[in-house]
């Protein structure tokens, strides 16, 4: 007796669960010869709404973990990517990519992830500031993440492009809405699966499969979205007064090439400065 | 009436657990459409008592919930008052004073609130001192001591106690069966069926003060019982269901539910009530996102 293939139910990633999508609606993904691969959900915009309410209520939980604490998970992360990568670059050679180009993708892959790992105890270090000041007080810049952010993948390396989107995202204590690469969009949930097993927290890292075009103005008009970042071209394109409208940072990552960038956690944190009065040994009594 | 008399024939009515899951899971499967939600938040959020309920409640904090009762959302047109503040007896002076010249009540619980631990003296003048402070409505919980014991007419004779009271001043009374500390669906029923024989102006469901608040399940129990009690005397009894009940799309089923059961004459802040302290910005939130379309966030709403 032949046996049935049991084919993998694509869902959507929210609050650490995986959800369908609440519009029951979806699309379809085929190989090269027009084979179907699997359906994904089309998210609505219903369903961003659900991961930006998960995703707020995970973000202070994450924000308050030490920074080595985020760095070890998103090493774990990395851990757990690479030992299931031979799945991944079967689940992408389907897709029609070459094996060779996928390989090495995943390799990437894994490296975004240690990259932006080392950098979680080291950024607020390197960046925060003491600046000078006229009267006998410190003054301090220092970087706190921004909350809650929509990113969205780019369309083509699937993987690479989406762990390069959530990875400065969260590094800086953000939570993040992601929207995943629309047509090869099947290694995005099951990097999820890996999430899900890799001690992040349930709303840290929500993944959505869809319609761009559909999503973007409920993305830029979301009021408690703090920013946007996208590596699918300029977001703002008509958009301006919904992105505005609270004030949101708004970064095209398109055009920079570079993954190994610490400036773009920067691109999700605000700058808080600070007064503080110099206490002087002589003031304190001794003691230092 | 006495309780004795009233309790002559009691009867216990079973509750179908499976029917009333079932018609809760058809409620909230239902879609509503927009303008019914528009319609329903407004609903909603005019049937909310604004409640605190602490040991740290101080004057000015009173006065800030009274000014957010009174001014939910002023970038809104259109929005309305809540129904009511529910304070502390030794707050109402307070709240009153701030709630002068609108239409927002001022409600104190009371009888030993929330154990209902004390003699029926201690209940009477803490009930006489919250409506001498200015109470329009009176929160008062029944005695569950007793109730589990099965001492019924104890129960239902300090209802009518309490009853007497505040309708001599004019004043509304709430009994509050605190649910969670009573046991089942059927034991819910029974103290239900208990407190409409004294014909109070609303049942609650919860103090707010234990982890297991209101529910849908128990809410509609509630609402049966209130549905075969006016069938039975003619009696109008009020429902509110207290604690627990955070977001605007439950407040939605509940009033579905209410609609269901008993029918639009309960569809007013008359005859339902929330009890809630978060549920307000959460309808305020969904009221926003229905006008402008653009989905909110808590920051632009005032706390409290």
């Amino acid at each position: 007796m032949t046996r049935l293939n049991i084919q993998k139910t694509y869902k959507l990633f929210i609050g650490g669960k995986f959800p369908r999508t609440e519009s029951g609606r979806f699309y379809s993904i085929n190989d090269s010869k027009g084979e179907l691969i699997a359906n994904m959900c089309l998210s609505s915009r219903k369903d961003f709404r659900n991961a930006v309410v998960a995703a707020r209520k995970a973000q202070s939980g994450w924000a308050e973990k030490t920074a080595f604490n985020r760095s070890q998970i998103l090493y774990r992360l990395a851990e757990m990517l690479e030992t299931r990568s031979k799945s991944f670059v079967d689940e992408m050679v389907l897709l029609g990519l070459s094996k060779r180009k996928v390989e090495k993708e995943l390799e990437k892959s894994v490296d975004c992830l240690v990259y932006y790992a080392g950098w979680c105890d080291k950024y607020t270090a390197l960046f925060s500031s003491v600046n000078p000041t006229a009267s006998s007080h410190f003054n301090f810049s220092v970087h706190e993440p921004t909350g809650v952010v929509a990113a969205i993948a780019p369309e083509v390396s699937p993987l690479l492009g989406l762990i390069s989107v959530i990875a400065p995202v969260i590094t800086g204590g953000n939570s993040v809405v992601v929207l995943a690469s629309e047509k090869l969009a099947t290694s995005s949930i099951s990097f999820a699966e890996v999430v899900q097993n890799s001690d992040v927290p349930g709303g840290v890292i929500n993944i959505l499969t869809g319609n761009l075009a559909e999503l973007a103005p409920h993305m830029a008009s979301h009021m408690d979205v703090n920013a946007i970042v996208t590596a699918r071209g300029a977001l703002i394109n008509g958009l301006e007064n919904e992105i505005v409208s609270n004030v949101k940072r708004n970064y095209d990552w398109s055009k920079s090439i570079d993954i190994h960038n610490p400036y773009k956690i920067l691109d999700t944190q605000e700058v808080k400065t600070t007064w503080h009065p110099v206490q002087t040994s002589a003031a304190s009594g001794g003691g230092y | 009436m006495n309780a004795a008399q009233l309790l002559v024939g009691f009867k216990p009515t079973p509750v179908d657990l499976l029917g009333v899951n079932d018609r809760i899971t058809r409620i909230k499967s239902r879609s509503i459409k927009s303008e019914a939600k528009l319609q329903g938040l407004q609903m909603a959020l005019n049937m909310i008592d604004l409640t605190t309920l602490e040991g740290a409640d101080t004057p000015n904090k009173v006065r800030q919930l009274c000014y957010k009762a009174m001014h939910p959302h002023d970038q809104m047109n259109g929005i309305p008052t809540v129904a009511a503040v529910c304070v502390f007896p030794t707050l109402v002076r307070t709240a009153k004073e701030a709630l002068k010249g609108s239409n927002v009540k001022v409600a104190a619980v009371s009888t030993y609130f929330p154990s209902g631990q004390s003699t029926i003296e201690i209940k009477l003048r803490e009930t006489q001192y919250a409506i001498g402070e200015g109470a329009d409505e009176i929160d008062m919980v029944i005695s569950r001591r007793e109730f589990l014991q099965g001492n019924f007419e104890y129960v239902l004779d300090q209802i009518i106690q309490i009853k007497q009271l505040c309708h001599k001043n004019k004043v509304r009374l709430k009994v509050i069966l605190e649910t969670g500390e009573i046991g089942s669906l059927d034991e819910v029923r029974k103290a239900s069926d208990i407190a409409l024989l004294a014909n109070p102006d609303f049942i609650k469901t919860s103090t707010g003060k234990i982890g297991q608040a209101a529910n849908m399940q128990v809410t509609l129990v509630m609402l049966q019982a209130i549905w075969d009690h006016y069938q039975k005397t003619g009696v109008q009894v009020g429902m509110k269901p207290a604690g627990g009940i955070s977001d605007a799309k439950s407040a939605l089923h509940y009033l579905m539910i209410v609609k269901e059961v008993l029918g639009p004459e309960w569809l007013s802040n008359k005859w339902f009530r929330f009890g809630a302290s978060r549920l307000a910005n959460d309808v305020l939130m969904q009221l926003a996102k229905q006008e402008s379309g653009v989905y909110q966030a808590p920051q632009y709403f005032s706390k409290d």
